[in-house]
């Protein structure tokens, strides 16, 4: 076993992680003058070489079925022109599943993490989100209150540019917005059908730029985020704020660097990290005054139950036993309709922005006697969209046989589907957890996570109502109900636990030590010097996607450790 | 294709030594750039092999039988071209070369054909009548002719068909057929009113 090389100069701060999390981590904090090191455990991001944007599928020799049709065989990590590194299964990086539990964990591996693959939609959680437990009795309350955490949903929208409207809804609270992008033909024909159903259908919030927004360009409305965008219109950590923040000579990347542990000194503090470097199979340790940990919310609980020592014999400020508790996911479903009045569309290029132009936040929250207890958003997908391979099989399937009878049901068909998916608040539950396996550590030598997941009855009656709802909007707008949308289901038509990408808590805040692992600013209660800044500390997962709370409560705890820093507190 | 890839690639290197460092750091292209790169991208030619395409995995019979089957499932019409013009057979061809498991679905497929028809009509696919290849796969095309003996070749076709719908509507002349208009960079985003109107006007919302 070769000597871990410990570096002898002690930085300010090292960040775990270039996501949302970690890339408002490095922006906020060099913007203040301090020195960052950033430890990304995949390879830099070279947008001009990454990215496949306006790519078509015929100028790739495979046309996207991957170099081993792994396309058609369903072993695709993920879609072949998206931005890189994205996987449900890292190489050498497994996971473990207890028994009876259903779970998926995809994670990427490239400097801006998954802000390069996620959707975008930005929304800011509502006052009794943060109140969850006062006002319904279930889950955890929040520390900290949407008055107090408006100011920074402020600087979050207004750095990283999100469209919308001011609509005064208490379930989707206005912000500071870009100017809304007009809806497609299909969106409209879902408002309409909303509005005779009693439902608000209003312009999307997503981090997209329909104006020019610091030095970053308007969108060309290519409808391609997805790929990674070279003119950077639609947010990626990496390209807002990580490359800016290579200009200011106040921050160090390391690439290819696997975060193993946090060391601590006998006051408990955080000395240093302790990664390996991929491309060597190294051990480095490199010291610090202060550790933001932003690696997502299970890799960084999978990082604090690795740092045992005899003062946290459990895992690094693990005393309260909450570290890996109160995981959560999103509650998905979808459901596809075909809408006979889209057939036969004039063809015009609808691509816009990469995802809805119209959304339906939650509707029902005054409802009286209801059958579940929390609510959930619907996003809208259709329209005239660059054909990739698998999206006729369904036509296919159905219409059989062969030649031009097929070739006219494809062009009859086509432009003529509406997908709603609903996304909703999933409570935390005992049963839902990730700890430490046993019996197995990854390539490094890492021990890993295992997960443990469980639906309650509140997120399953979600469910079902997602689906008497999606079929009712597409019935009054004239269209035929076809069916699940995404093959990745259980029985019931919910989704899989961590396949919409949204897990939360595991490393949750609060005020009581007893019951939490970080203070209201995302501090951990046992060690000063360590903080957590990505969707770990979040005490409940609520029907808006988590990525604009990861920013905006980054930011505010990025600020807090700046000020204590200079106060000389850590 | 390969033309078209590495006047692609010529492009992007010009553009990569002339990136402009803007604000929002390296790496970012500027609009007026990106649509130099949408008009090279779209001269592309077709992706037919021709007659001198040397398969890289399937022998010369079963690539012929491949370009034929192709031919049947999108055939050119009055409407656009077809799955020939659309390389289908090279598309397979290319990932048979790629993987085993896709190479064994395709040839086996293929094999059970040929099979079958030398017991019905005494000569392989290829070389079949046309009527006689249609009269085959009127009974494979179906789930409704699920049998002991068409087992085979119905799930043979349901891949063959698929892969070949892949093709089609991946290539230019598939993406014609469908009439496809984006992939480009445009300053402002607009719905034709014609297009709202049509749609409107057979939904149930005609009045309001």
């Amino acid at each position: 076993m070769p000597q871990v090389q410990r570096s002898p100069q002690v930085h300010d701060v090292v960040v775990i992680g270039s996501g949302a999390g970690g890339g408002t981590a490095v922006k906020v904090l060099t913007d203040q003058g301090i020195n960052v090191t950033l430890l990304e455990a995949g390879p830099m991001l070279n947008p001009q070489k990454d990215f496949k944007e306006h790519v078509w599928p015929y100028e790739v020799d495979n046309r996207g079925a991957g170099a081993a049709a792994e396309l058609y065989f369903g072993r695709q990590q993920w879609n072949y022109f998206a931005a890189p590194n994205g996987y449900w299964q890292v190489p050498g990086e497994p996971y473990t599943v207890a028994k009876d539990s259903q779970w998926q964990w995809f994670r990427s591996r490239i400097l801006g993490g998954r802000t390069n693959h996620y959707g975008r939609i930005s929304l800011r959680f509502s006052d009794y989100d943060f109140k969850a437990y006062s006002f319904d009795g279930l889950g955890r309350d929040w520390p900290v209150t949407y008055e107090e955490m408006s100011p920074w949903y402020d600087k979050a929208e207004e750095f990283i540019g999100v469209t919308g409207t001011r609509e005064g809804l208490r379930t989707a609270p206005d912000g500071k917005f870009l100017p809304p992008i007009p809806p497609r033909v299909h969106e409209t024909l879902v408002q309409k059908s909303c509005a005779k159903l009693g439902i608000p259908c209003i312009p999307s919030r997503m981090a997209m730029l329909t104006k020019s927004v610091h030095g970053r360009a308007a969108c060309h409305y290519c409808g391609q985020c997805g790929r990674g965008c070279w003119t950077a219109s639609a947010f990626t950590s990496s390209q807002a704020m990580i490359f800016p923040a290579m200009k200011t000579g106040k921050l160090n990347i390391i690439t290819g660097a696997m975060a193993r542990e946090l060391i601590t000194d006998s006051s408990g503090k955080v000395t240093a990290v302790s990664y390996v470097d991929k491309a060597t199979r190294t051990e480095k340790q490199i010291r610090c005054r202060a550790v933001v940990v932003a690696a997502s919310a299970c890799e960084s609980a999978r990082i604090l139950l690795n740092s045992k020592s005899s003062l946290f014999p459990n895992g690094l400020a693990n005393g309260s036993g909450q570290v890996g508790r109160n995981l959560t996911d999103t509650v998905g479903f979808s459901l596809s309709g075909h809408i006979p009045a889209l057939e036969g569309m004039p063809r015009h290029n609808c691509d816009g922005i990469g995802g809805m132009h119209v959304y339906v936040p939650w509707w029902e929250l005054d409802k009286k006697n209801k059958e579940f207890p929390r609510g959930y958003h619907i996003e809208i997908s259709g329209g005239f969209n660059m054909p990739e391979l698998g999206n006729y099989h369904g036509i296919a399937q159905t219409r059989e046989g062969y030649g031009t009878p097929l070739k006219d049901e494809v062009r009859r068909q086509y432009g003529a589907h509406v997908g709603l998916s609903g996304r909703g608040d999933m409570i935390p539950n005992e049963h839902t957890y990730c700890d430490i396996d046993p019996n197995q550590v990854d390539q490094f030598g890492i021990p890993v996570l295992r997960f443990h997941f469980k639906w309650s009855e509140h997120e399953i009656k979600q469910a079902e109502h997602m689906r008497q709802t999606f079929a009712s909007i597409i019935e009054t707008m004239g269209g035929n109900v076809l069916g699940v949308g995404n093959p990745r289901r259980d029985g019931t038509g919910i989704s899989i636990g961590g396949s919409i990408i949204h897990e939360g808590g595991a490393v949750v805040m609060g005020d009581d030590p007893k019951t939490s692992v970080l203070n209201r600013y995302c501090q951990a209660h046992e060690v000063k010097n360590l903080f957590v800044a990505d969707a770990a500390p979040f005490c409940g997962n609520p029907d808006k996607n988590v990525t604009l709370t990861i920013v905006a409560m980054a930011w505010r705890t990025s600020e807090y450790l700046a000020e204590e820093m200079r106060k000389g507190n850590v | 294709m390969s033309d078209s890839n590495v006047s692609r690639r010529e492009l992007l290197k010009t553009l990569g030594s002339s990136m402009i460092l803007t604000t929002a750091g390296v790496g970012v292209l500027p609009p007026v750039l990106a649509q130099h790169v949408h008009s090279a991208v779209m001269d592309v030619k077709s992706l037919d092999g021709g007659a001198n395409y040397q398969p890289k995995y399937l022998n010369k019979h079963e690539f012929a039988t491949m370009r034929r089957l192709s031919d049947i499932i999108i055939p050119a019409d009055q409407h656009s071209k077809g799955a020939i013009d659309a390389g289908a057979a090279e598309y397979i061809d290319f990932l048979c070369s790629r993987s085993q498991e896709f190479a064994d679905i395709f040839t086996g497929g293929m094999g059970w054909l040929d099979e079958a028809m030398r017991m019905r009509y005494g000569s392989t696919f290829l070389d079949a009548k046309p009527e006689q290849q249609t009269a085959m796969l009127d009974l494979i095309a179906y789930r409704k002719n699920e049998s002991a003996e068409l087992g085979p070749g119905i799930l043979f076709f349901r891949w063959a068909r698929n892969v070949v719908v892949d093709a089609y509507y991946t290539s230019p002349v598939g993406i014609a057929d469908l009439g496809y208009m984006g992939n480009t960079a445009v300053s402002q985003f607009s719905v034709p009113q014609s297009a709202l109107e049509y749609a409107l006007r057979r939904s149930p919302f005609a009045n309001g």
